[in-house]
């Protein structure tokens, strides 16, 4: 298994062993249930559907529901595809949590971004500003966005104010500081984007999709 | 949620730390790990800040070395200190000493806690 999905709970600071304070992100991770098993004769292509957070089957609506009951008795709030190189162990119905994880290990973690609204291209685009006084008028303008005659319009992509925020975004190679086994919490060193209960997506980076 | 956190913190904090605020002077034994071996290193000097928190909690030490004055930040629950010692209270007015880095030779002392 390559990936998993869960749920950030904040951050805080832990001690190593040599007595300095760490910067983690706590997550909480699974258990997930695979709910699909893709395969290449049926789909195509080897993939791994995974069923994350509990959800009463009463709440499902009937497509969902009898879509989950061929794999299991539970409803799920998520349901997420990962690619999966190597699926011929997996079945539906496999529970898969935080063991697949050790101590030291490298994760990508993935999540949405914290909503920011309309905001200017200085905090949008790393944009600098103007001067605050002597005269100056331009304060947090974007300056200019082209030139006149040619070629006539905005080119395409310019970096300009507008929403920021509710993307999805991923870092990289975070080392993980410790397990909670009994809690299924992942320390990760560092942030990872998104609010406190967001979704996040963690990745193993040491194996091949 | 925000129990997970505190909960988390909490396991970390040491039960060993004694009570001491600004104004006291203490040791602080700290181990140092050089290669293999392990020894440990006093710093004693005047306590000029507490700050509150779980494991976040550090307290800063100043002491004049050689003539120069040196401040050293611990975090009060790290598994680094052997031990603090508490050497003297001292009577101060507040919490934060910033004014003992304007002060040099005896104006720079601290007057001890009588306990009358």
């Amino acid at each position: 298994m390559s990936a998993i999905l869960g749920r950030k709970i904040g951050m805080t600071n832990v001690f190593s062993s040599e007595g300095k304070l760490v910067p983690v992100t706590v997550l909480q991770v699974g258990p997930c249930v695979v709910t699909q098993v893709k395969t290449t004769e049926t789909d195509g292509y080897t993939a791994l559907q995974l069923g994350f957070d509990e959800k009463p089957v009463e709440k499902l609506n009937k497509p969902v529901a009898g879509h989950l009951k061929k794999a299991t008795d539970k409803g799920f709030k998520v349901l997420r595809e990962f690619r999966a190189d190597d699926v011929k162990e997996m079945e539906a119905g496999m529970t898969i949590g935080i063991d697949m994880f050790s101590v030291g290990e490298k994760v990508t973690v993935s999540g949405i971004s914290k909503g920011r609204g309309f905001q200017g291209t200085i905090k949008r685009h790393g944009f600098s500003r103007g001067p605050e006084t002597h005269g100056c008028r331009n304060h947090r303008k974007p300056g200019s966005i082209g030139n006149s005659a040619w070629p006539g319009k905005v080119i395409k992509g310019k970096k300009m104010p507008g929403h920021m925020g509710v993307d999805k975004k991923t870092v990289k190679n975070l080392t993980i500081v410790d397990i909670k086994h009994e809690d299924n919490l992942l320390l990760v060193k560092g942030p990872v984007p998104g609010c406190k209960t967001g979704l996040i997506e963690v990745h193993r980076t040491d194996v091949k999709k | 949620m925000t129990n997970v956190i505190d909960r988390l913190e909490r396991e970390q904090m040491r039960l060993d730390v004694p009570d001491f605020t600004s104004g006291d002077t203490v040791k602080v034994h700290v181990k140092i790990r050089e290669g293999e071996k392990e020894r440990v290193q006093v710093f004693q000097g005047v306590v000029i800040k507490k700050t509150k928190g779980l494991t976040g909690a550090r307290f800063t030490v100043r002491k004049i070395s050689g003539g120069i004055g040196v401040e050293r930040i611990f975090p009060l629950h790290s598994p680094a200190l052997d031990k603090i010692e508490v050497i003297t209270q001292g009577r101060v007015r507040r919490s934060k000493l910033y004014y003992l880095r304007n002060l040099r030779g005896k104006a720079a002392r601290i007057k001890e806690k009588r306990f009358a």
